[in-house]
């Protein structure tokens, strides 16, 4: 039995203005699961990301990780756990330097610096750039920028990734790219995405968001 | 508005001057700093009609031009644009003493040989390792972070602000600038993307454990060659200050030609 | 821009105006961690970086046919509260100072007093937020930002006359050069006004709780009257000293302009300061020297280059200097030429 890494149950959430973004969701993914979200926008696809991370909480609900339920005091913990990569790398890639970039997070961890750079070389190839360890952030394309973006995370040691539409803006050679190195990911995965195509190679499980309450599974597709 | 590309233009110059790798690249960022400092202080010391004895501090641009291989055209472009305030007030002088024309000179000399090493300085060091630097010379992360966040965005809020401003070009084709009219909502368009950008970026920050502190910028030790080369560069410095040196050629030649 | 120049700086002058900046800087960012919001500094860094852009843009003034530009520190006291305003200005400077030589290292401090301490920690406090005390209204916003504008602006040219008259680099005398600075800065201070007010209503309008959220980050209201009154006091003396000391030494411009207002007793009276002043002036090697009227018609010569041997040693400097560089770049082709 697989345990569960996610659960939500009954999700509301309303936005500042009054409109009703989530209505009564609840879903679980299991341990090393590639679920897609999608859905028309303006669906609220980020903002269910959002509730998962803790950066919004929910107005009626809860979501646990793991065991653990996200509430404010439980933040440390849960984005240990979870790794988000934003729409937009640029708000997300905000050091210098993608290495600098890349060792924010370990950094924040109090790691010693050895064991930093190792964490960035690591990440940098796994998301299949070590060339681009030393390169200024302005000078890199806009696939490149993904990748670092995903690196950044990923040198956190994560054991959930939680993507916001990341095929976006991408030229089809570099959408290609990424999706070959998500497949190679055994993290659990979550990716919100218009990407129909995308989401049907890389994700396991695809979750509607319209006026629907629950997720639609979808079979395995092999081959 | 040429001036928005131009200026992106020139930061990103001078930024991938400083990655390139020569020994003064090399040099420990504390120490490049710390001469240029000095070097300011001394040729600003200089009272108002020295000239002569501001020559020799060419040599230290000019040593670290050559040595850095960094390209002196851009450089002396920056030279020919001369702070509107430097040029307003030094054209007065004349007006006001008889020998305004040295005062002229010597400002313009002085700010000539001021900003060639603040340049100097930026080309073989970059943002980053000035960060470091002040960071050693205990500047709080606060202000380092802050100061590092501020020239990432500046390349991103430029381009947007280059497309915003086509786009307004292309609708008013006879105007040269914005109307104050437009100003309001056009530089608050760019406000809001900003600050929305920001609310993310901080968002970003705190998903990677951020808290408020940010220590580690990679530090490193200085060096016998580092030292080496402030101690050295000041020595000099001090002694062009003191001695004015080609004062001293200048009374040998005198003391020659008479004997 | 009205930034402060290298050239026309003192080390004296600049490095108290660093000092000055340093400490206030200081407080700032005691002032910034205490306010338990760290939102601040990534807001801090974006809206740095939007305001540098921002500078770069034309205002085309209707009628003049001329364009004005945007200084910021206002619109950045308004967004983020004088603390990090400063803060912020403080960064925008030093990346322009580093960049593009704008300003330079040693009038780093001046440039940030003139342009960061005069709006946010003066202008700010005593006029906007006094003007909008009880809440915005377009007019309110209107007045507050157009008075507060020109008020930092003039305030902060001032500061630059006092600063290079201290310096002592120049021969403009005091009256003068006021004359020329503080109408230019009222109209740049016009333009000012007119963009912050119309950039604060805008953000007022579309998306009113940034503004409050940054009203809301200070402690009764800002500052309080009596830390800025003791610190205008404070800087009134230290100015006073300044002044005192220039007179002292170059009698004739400043005496001039202030017997034409004062009458030559005032001087007279604060004779004791002045002459503690001119002592330790004449002990120190880098202060500046104002005793011309005393060098010789040779040295002048000398230093101006304006004899054969000043010439002659000139010449010989900047010989030496094109043989350095010959030197230099003939060792590095012959590096390049063993390791390619």
């Amino acid at each position: 039995m697989s345990r569960c890494e996610i659960e939500a149950s009954h999700l509301f959430y309303s936005y500042p203005d009054g409109h009703e973004a989530i209505k009564d969701i609840s879903f679980t993914i299991s341990r090393g699961e590639s679920v897609g979200i999608i859905g028309a926008n303006g669906s609220g696809k980020t903002t269910l990301l959002f509730l998962m991370m803790g950066i919004l909480f929910p107005d009626r609900g809860e979501v646990k990780v793991g065991d653990v339920p996200v509430t404010k005091k439980t933040l440390a913990t849960i984005r240990r756990r979870l790794g988000m990569v934003f729409q937009d790398p640029d708000d997300q890639l905000f050091m210098t330097t993608v290495f600098d970039d890349v060792a924010f997070g370990p950094r924040n961890f109090h790691l010693d610096e050895n064991e930093v750079k190792t964490r960035v070389e690591e990440a940098l190839e796994m998301v299949g750039i070590p060339h681009l360890k030393d390169r200024a952030l302005y000078k890199i394309s806009g696939g490149e920028k993904r990748a670092a973006a995903i690196a950044s995370v990923l040198s956190m040691k994560p054991d959930v990734l939680l993507m916001d539409e990341p095929t976006s803006g991408l030229d089809p050679k570099a959408r290609r790219q990424l999706m070959n190195v998500l497949k190679g990911f055994r993290h659990t995965k979550v990716i919100t995405s218009h990407d129909l195509d995308m989401v049907l190679e890389t994700c396991d499980r695809v979750i509607v968001l319209k006026d629907v309450e629950n997720g639609v599974k979808i079979p395995n597709i092999t081959g | 508005m040429p001036k928005i590309a131009d200026s992106i233009y020139n930061i990103r110059l001078l930024d991938d001057l400083a990655r390139k790798n020569t020994a003064i690249h090399r040099l420990h960022p504390v120490s490049k700093l710390l001469a240029t400092i000095v070097y300011v202080i001394a040729v600003v010391s200089f009272h108002r009609y020295e000239i002569v004895g501001l020559l020799p501090f060419v040599f230290y641009p000019l040593v670290l031009i050559l040595l850095a291989e960094l390209p002196v055209m851009p450089i002396l472009k920056r030279l020919l644009w001369v702070e509107p305030l430097i040029i307003g007030i030094g054209i007065l002088n004349p007006l006001f003493d008889p020998k305004g024309w040295i005062t002229f000179a010597s400002i313009m000399i002085k700010s000539g040989l001021t900003v060639t090493a603040c340049l100097v300085l930026v080309s073989t060091t970059g943002l980053d390792k000035i960060a470091q630097a002040l960071r050693t010379l205990k500047v709080p992360s606060l202000f380092v972070l802050q100061l590092l966040l501020t020239f990432r965005y500046l390349a991103v809020l430029i381009e947007e602000l280059a497309r915003m401003a086509r786009a307004y070009t292309l609708r008013a084709p006879r105007q040269r600038g914005v109307r104050l009219k437009d100003g309001g909502p056009f530089v608050g368009q760019l406000l809001l993307r900003a600050f929305d950008r920001a609310q993310r970026v901080y968002e970003a920050m705190k998903l990677r454990g951020f808290h408020g502190e940010y220590h580690a910028y990679g530090k490193s030790k200085m060096t016998r060659k580092d030292i080496l080369f402030l101690l050295a560069w000041s020595l000099f410095f001090m002694t062009a200050r003191i001695l004015n040196i080609p004062a001293l050629f200048g009374l040998l030649f005198e003391g020659g030609s008479r004997g | 821009m009205m930034h402060m120049a290298d050239a026309l700086i003192s080390p004296a002058v600049g490095g108290t105006m660093m000092a000055a900046t340093a400490g206030l800087a200081a407080y700032s960012i005691k002032k910034v961690q205490n306010d338990l919001d760290d939102q601040k500094i990534p807001f801090m860094g974006v809206m740095g970086a939007f305001v540098f852009a921002s500078q770069m843009i034309n205002f085309a003034i209707p009628a003049t046919g001329s364009s004005g530009h945007l200084g910021g520190g206002m619109l950045l006291a308004i967004l983020l509260g004088p603390y990090a305003g400063f803060l912020t200005m403080a960064s925008i400077l030093l990346i322009q100072a580093l960049f593009f030589g704008d300003g330079g290292l040693l009038a780093y401090g001046c440039n940030v007093f003139n342009l960061g301490f005069c709006t946010c920690f003066v202008a700010y406090p005593l006029i906007y937020k006094w003007i909008t005390r009880k809440g915005l209204t377009s007019r309110k916003i209107f007045g507050a930002s157009m008075v507060s504008a020109i008020l930092g602006l003039q305030m902060g040219a001032f500061s630059v006359v006092l600063e290079t008259l201290c310096s002592g680099k120049t021969e403009l005398p005091f009256d003068t050069f006021v004359l020329l600075m503080q109408p230019i800065h009222l109209a740049i201070g016009i333009v000012e006004g007119l963009i912050t007010a119309a950039v604060v209503t805008f953000v007022w309008k579309a998306r009113p709780e940034i503004l409050e959220r940054a009203a809301v980050g200070k402690t009764l209201g800002g500052i309080s009257m009596k830390k800025v009154l003791a610190g205008i006091l404070a800087a009134a003396i230290v100015m006073g000293g300044f002044v005192s000391w220039f007179a002292s030494s170059n009698p004739d411009g400043l005496e001039w302009s202030l017997e034409r207002t004062a009458g030559t007793a005032e001087l007279k009276a604060s004779g004791g300061v002045h002459d503690l002043l001119a002592n330790v002036q004449s002990k120190t090697a880098f202060l500046p020297d104002y005793n011309f009227k005393t060098a010789t018609e040779d040295e002048t010569n000398r230093y101006a280059g304006t004899s054969v041997s000043g010439i002659a040693g000139g010449a010989l400097t900047l010989g030496l200097a094109g043989l350095t560089g010959w030197m230099i770049r003939v060792f590095k082709k012959k590096k390049a030429k063993i390791a390619p």
